[in-house]
């Protein structure tokens, strides 16, 4: 078993038993789904926007090439400079050039989860910079030195409490159990950070082909200081971020509001076309936008799952996972957590070292149902388990599989199994949850089935005489 | 340059196999008709999907009232640009305010006029410490949109990226013939306004700044405004 799959295997046994953990996710998620049910309500038809949005999804990708050429030479027009990279690796040093030609010590961020994929932070923080997260949730888990428990909610696992002795501990602050106290104790820190920080970084949400933009979602208003206080403004992407025409946001951010926090729309959505232009009173002096492949064209390559880059991160997937809610987002050991972290993880990282990413599914297709973008997502985790096999065969799994097609091919041996086993359950309390026991993973937390006294053929035969 | 050329090449050799089209697992059968589709067919319909705007004036300011009030955000529908003086006075009054922070333009100036305190005018080179000890940031906007009860705005129509991010209160200044029924409309008059040259900053502002990071409780002011008010002549 592979290091990762050991790490998910220990901690969703953990979890699991952990319930309160499970009844802080689950009532947090309850929040979440009936005031997504009461939005999509409003919508004259949900199910039809969902298609046209995997339509100019697929659209977009499947003709990559040409709306990324068109999307960078309408920024480049616009005086940004567009850097490429290949690798993380390369992403990290292009952000430390632009850094370090600007003699800039301190770092404001607003949420980038493609900087969580890199390890930018880390990176950062090594070469003597100061870095700080401005989202509320992500500012938390920075200061625990934690990873982002939910790719939209990142410190959703937590208690005010916890946030209370958090920032007393940190920060110095007074002891309070109000949420909005404790909003305000980071608000005015942040406040000085956003003020005296020489660059700025964000991601994106969208970026618009047709006129070069880049468009962030957010609710708290950080992004948009991030991006209007510093001289310098950094955007780091994913290539499969690129959607056609402006007008297609029309679509796009309700359902990303939607399906991701149950909103009409999200508080700020903004647009953002360069630097400060002619005339303009502020924004930043440059703006450098750095794109992103590390493996997204391995995922692209894979014609069955390449819909899985339509995604727009919402979040959906994760909330409704039966799983995500009984495991927790940390157990993955991903970036991106749940069903979609499960299908594209294994492109971005390795399929040996992640397939068991693939069975962290009931097959259930929650999923597949709350994506915007209609991602196939159920059918994908299905697809990585016959890769996974297909690439590497396990000789055991194969051998018992033949051993189970023979017997089932036969109805003699059927027959002669079930007897044995009427017989051998008798004496399987001696050995239930030892390790001789060979249904011990079954039964150290669940009763084993009996085998039925009569089989139905039996029944029937009885019948007839 | 290099990289750029190895990832377009990545791209072009990955998109040599076709992908299935989103609604069926396998390409349809038949001609290449069932096995592309295009984004302009598609975006043709976004209208037709989006939550009921009304037909008529008085049912999408209803609307964007009951959007406004779900936000959390103040919103009036006033008859002429006195009564606009009147509230925003009497606000100055209620939140004790000692200076404000605006850009100039007709009802700007026309507001700050009688309001008898310091205004910050944010058209020019502002001092961002000085931005940020002001007590309302007053602007107008380019629209207002029904559907979502959101104001939005951009750097060239609202004096820039700051002022209505940074003040504790955001003020925005509309006029009645600025409320548009839904987000097509808005990218619409984006389109028809700008197209020879974007301002650098567009937002769509939808109620004051927000957080439920936690235990998903509401949180009004979060790093931006903690109230908006919405004032429409």
């Amino acid at each position: 078993m592979s290091a990762p799959a050991q790490q998910f295997k220990h901690d969703a046994e953990r979890l699991t038993r952990d319930l309160r953990h499970r009844s802080l996710i689950q009532t947090g998620l309850k929040k979440y789904e009936a005031a997504r049910d009461a939005k999509k309500s409003r919508y004259r038809d949900w199910q039809s926007a969902r298609q046209t949005a995997a339509e100019i999804k697929w659209d977009a990708i499947n003709h990559l090439d040409t709306y990324l050429e068109e999307f960078v030479s309408k920024l480049e027009d616009r005086g940004s400079c567009v850097h490429w990279a290949s690798t993380g690796e390369q992403a990290r040093q292009i952000i430390l050039g632009i850094i370090r030609e600007k003699n800039a010590r301190s770092i404001i961020k607003s949420k980038v989860m493609t900087g969580e994929e890199i390890h930018l932070n880390e990176a950062l923080e090594k070469a003597g910079l100061t870095v700080v997260e401005s989202d509320f949730g992500e500012y938390i888990v920075q200061l625990r030195h934690e990873a982002p428990y939910h790719f939209v909610f990142p410190a959703m696992h937590l208690v005010r409490e916890e946030i209370s002795e958090l920032f007393q501990e940190r920060l110095g602050s007074k002891p309070t159990n109000d949420p909005e106290e404790l909003m305000m104790i980071a608000r005015q820190v942040l406040r000085e950070k956003y003020i005296t920080a020489d660059v700025g970084i964000t991601g994106a949400n969208f970026a618009i082909a047709e006129t070069g933009m880049i468009s962030i979602t957010e609710n708290e208003g950080n992004a948009r200081l991030t991006c209007a206080l510093p001289k310098v403004h950094i955007a780091l992407m994913g290539i499969e971020k690129v959607i056609p025409k402006l007008e297609d946001l029309a679509l796009f951010l309700p359902m990303l509001a939607t399906a991701g926090a149950g909103q009409a729309l999200t508080c700020y959505n903004s647009l953002y076309s360069g630097p400060r232009q002619p005339g303009e009173t502020d924004g930043p002096e440059e703006f450098h936008l750095v794109l992103l492949d590390n493996k997204r064209t391995h995922l692209l390559a894979d014609a069955e799952q390449r819909d899985a880059l339509h995604c727009i991160r919402c979040g959906a997937c994760l909330n409704v996972c039966p799983i995500y809610r009984n495991v927790g987002g940390h157990t993955y050991g991903t970036t991106y957590q749940g069903p979609i972290g499960s299908v594209i993880t294994p492109h971005l990282r390795g399929l040996q070292s992640w397939k068991h990413l693939s069975y962290a599914s009931s097959l259930c297709g929650a999923c597949t149902e709350a994506c915007p973008v209609k991602i196939d997502l159920h059918h994908h985790l299905l697809q990585s388990r016959r890769n996974a096999t297909a690439q590497r065969p396990i000789w055991w799994e194969r051998f018992a599989f033949k051993g189970f097609a023979f017997v089932m091919n036969r109805p003699v041996l059927i027959a002669l199994a079930t007897r044995l086993a009427r017989v051998g359950q008798k004496f399987h309390p001696l050995i239930k949850g030892t390790r001789l026991d060979p249904a011990r993973a079954w039964t150290r937390s669940r009763e084993l089935p009996s085998v039925p006294r009569q089989t139905f053929k039996e029944f029937w035969q009885s019948r007839k005489k | 340059m290099n990289e750029r050329e190895n990832i377009f090449g990545r791209i072009r050799e990955a998109l040599r196999v076709k992908a299935p089209v989103p609604g069926s697992h396998y390409p349809k059968p038949g001609g290449a008709d069932g096995q592309t589709v295009s984004e302009a067919e598609a975006a043709k319909h976004i209208p037709e999907w989006l939550p009921p705007v009304g037909e008529t004036f008085g049912q999408r300011v209803e609307l964007f009232k009951e959007n406004a009030l779900d936000l959390k955000a103040e919103f009036q529908l006033l008859d002429d640009p006195r009564e606009m003086e009147t509230q925003i006075s009497r606000l100055a009054v209620r939140e004790g305010w000692k200076k404000v922070a605006s850009h100039s333009g007709e009802l700007t100036d026309r507001a700050c006029a009688v309001l008898a305190m310091p205004r910050l005018v944010a058209d020019r080179n502002y001092d961002v410490r000085e931005l940020e000890s002001c007590d309302a940031g007053i602007s107008e906007c380019e629209a207002l949109i029904a559907q979502t009860g959101s104001v939005l705005v951009s750097s060239r129509s609202s004096g820039g990226r700051a002022l209505s991010a940074l003040p504790p209160h955001h003020i925005v200044l509309a006029r009645r013939e600025q409320l548009l029924p839904d987000l097509p409309a808005a990218f619409a008059l984006l389109r028809n306004k700008y197209a020879s040259g974007y301002p650098s900053f567009i937002s769509f502002i939808t109620g004051p700044s927000r957080t439920g990071d936690i235990e998903r409780i509401l949180v009004l002011g979060a790093h931006g405004p903690k109230k908006l008010t919405i004032l429409c002549v």
